[in-house]
């Protein structure tokens, strides 16, 4: 269903360039049914700008997986969170930590669509979600958690006693695109994320067959980031989008500019 | 409607809660009242603060006009590092929490049952739910403290024998704070500890929806220092 190899390649970077010079261009691909990756935690780390391409891109079908379903307080008013590509009708399935809102206060998009019957919603607790994917991209295909034991989220499903302890069977969440935002790339796809920047994304990377990140800082020559430094490998990065300057590119907001 | 007639204000709750975190505990503080706990004065106490996102020793909040745009709490409060913190990716994190390294866990609760079940997840008659990191965290956590109002906003107790709402993890319940006072709860039931300021036992056992085990002796709730 997919194409492995890339096609699109980037500004003069070569036949292997991870390069692309928009991020149009690297969400291309995407057939309708994919299952997408979308990283970030309460809007650090959040690709703001893929969010929005999905949305132009117009796959149908997808399912859609992350924390949760909005961005938060540092998120520009008008742009782009998942809201968006469910309002598009491009979205089957959810799979979030969060697929309530939090405040009494607070609207999801997601809410209307789930009560008309028009997606479905599935719930996992945090933990077993990041697992999900770690254990998607490290070729485990399931694994047993004491998370979510006794509730209403494993009823019917297997559980099993070990050492005089109860575990709930989960299984891996293989990705077809991880959509992630980090500080520092080299042109190798060596990725370096920045303080709580780095929650869901390198799990992400390393769950999906195609990772697309977009990148805060200019892209760097190989061998700019010292081997011990790089968080995610290039090996899990295949393509590569530097995040331009305001009002083109969607950066996150200092609280006290956002009008409220 | 008054927002919480008697006893205890929010920070007061959670000071209490603080002072039970020993020296060198490594503590998860859930979204809500319990993020007030930060706000404890630990003094020689080592206490370090672990956020689901993989923020590991992070400290109070940045002044407004100082946040860093890239650091957040599992609220999603800027909040700061302390000397010696750590970053680790969220699969990390949770190994942490599910490998039972935390040693306690605050949560806010809807309704908490004198066997130790809580439910925080989903609110009745509500699609869906907000579970974040709380299943997992309630099921592994060396200890599950429960900062909550005594009453909901109608009145109804939320201590109680039995959950109504949907449950995020059994029996692991061990301490909870209201505005009325401390509860332990055990195999034995449920024991009013502490008595908040101002609040008669009466007042207690009528706005709780639990049998109440109250010893000879109730103390008032303990201050800083006290």
């Amino acid at each position: 269903m997919m194409e492995q190899q890339d096609k699109h390649r980037g500004s003069g970077m070569g036949a292997k360039s991870k390069i692309y010079a928009s991020f149009d261009e690297a969400v291309r691909d995407i057939p309708d049914g994919a299952t997408l990756g979308f990283g970030g935690f309460a809007v650090v780390g959040m690709p703001i700008n893929l969010y929005q391409a999905v949305a132009k891109q117009g796959a149908k079908r997808l399912t859609c997986v992350s924390n949760s379903t909005r961005g938060g307080a540092t998120l520009p008013a008008d742009a782009p969170d998942m809201g968006q590509i469910i309002k598009n009708g491009q979205v089957n399935k959810v799979i979030c930590a969060f697929t309530a809102p939090t405040r009494a206060s607070q609207r999801l998009v997601l809410t209307e669509y789930v009560e008309k019957g028009l997606i479905e919603a599935e719930l996992t607790p945090q933990g077993t979600l990041a697992e999900r994917m770690r254990a998607a991209g490290a070729g485990i295909p399931a694994f047993y958690t004491p998370a979510a034991v006794g509730t209403e989220l494993a009823e019917g499903r297997e559980t099993r006693m070990f050492n005089g302890r109860e575990y709930l069977l989960e299984y891996a969440l293989p990705l077809d695109y991880a959509f992630i935002r980090a500080y520092q790339a080299d042109e190798a796809g060596n990725l370096r994320f920045r303080r709580s920047q780095r929650n869901f994304n390198p799990i992400m990377a390393m769950a999906a067959r195609v990772t697309v990140v977009e990148v805060e800082e200019d892209i760097l020559p190989v061998g700019a980031i010292d081997p011990d430094d790089v968080h995610t490998a290039g090996v899990f990065v295949h393509r590569l989008v530097k995040i331009p300057p305001p009002p083109e590119g969607w950066w996150p907001q200092r609280p006290g500019s956002i009008a409220q | 409607m008054s927002e919480r007639a008697k006893g205890l204000n929010r920070q007061q709750m959670c000071d209490r809660l603080a002072m039970e975190f020993e020296d060198g505990w490594i503590v998860n503080l859930g979204i809500g009242i319990p993020t007030l706990c930060s706000n404890f004065d630990f003094g020689d106490k080592q206490i370090i603060f672990h956020s689901e996102n993989g923020v590991i020793g992070y400290g109070p909040l940045a002044p407004p006009g100082k946040e860093d745009l890239h650091l957040v709490n599992a609220g999603g409060q800027h909040v700061t590092l302390r000397p010696g913190a750590a970053i680790v990716h969220h699969a990390d994190s949770f190994a942490m929490i599910r490998g039972g390294r935390i040693d306690v866990t605050v949560l806010g609760a809807y309704e908490v049952a004198e066997n130790g079940d809580f439910a925080n997840w989903r609110m009745a008659g509500q699609p869906g739910g907000g579970i974040g990191g709380a299943m997992d965290l309630a099921a592994c956590a060396k200890h599950v403290f429960i900062a909550m109002e005594h009453q909901t906003r109608d009145g109804k107790p939320r201590l109680v024998e039995r959950c109504a709402l949907p449950p995020t993890a059994r029996g692991v319940v061990n301490l909870v704070v209201t505005n009325l006072g401390l509860f332990e709860i055990t195999k034995q039931g449920t024991t009013l500890r502490e008595i908040a300021p101002g609040v008669t036992v009466d007042e207690v056992t009528a706005t709780t929806g639990c049998n109440l085990i109250i010893p000879r002796e109730v103390p008032t709730v303990r201050r800083t220092g006290g």
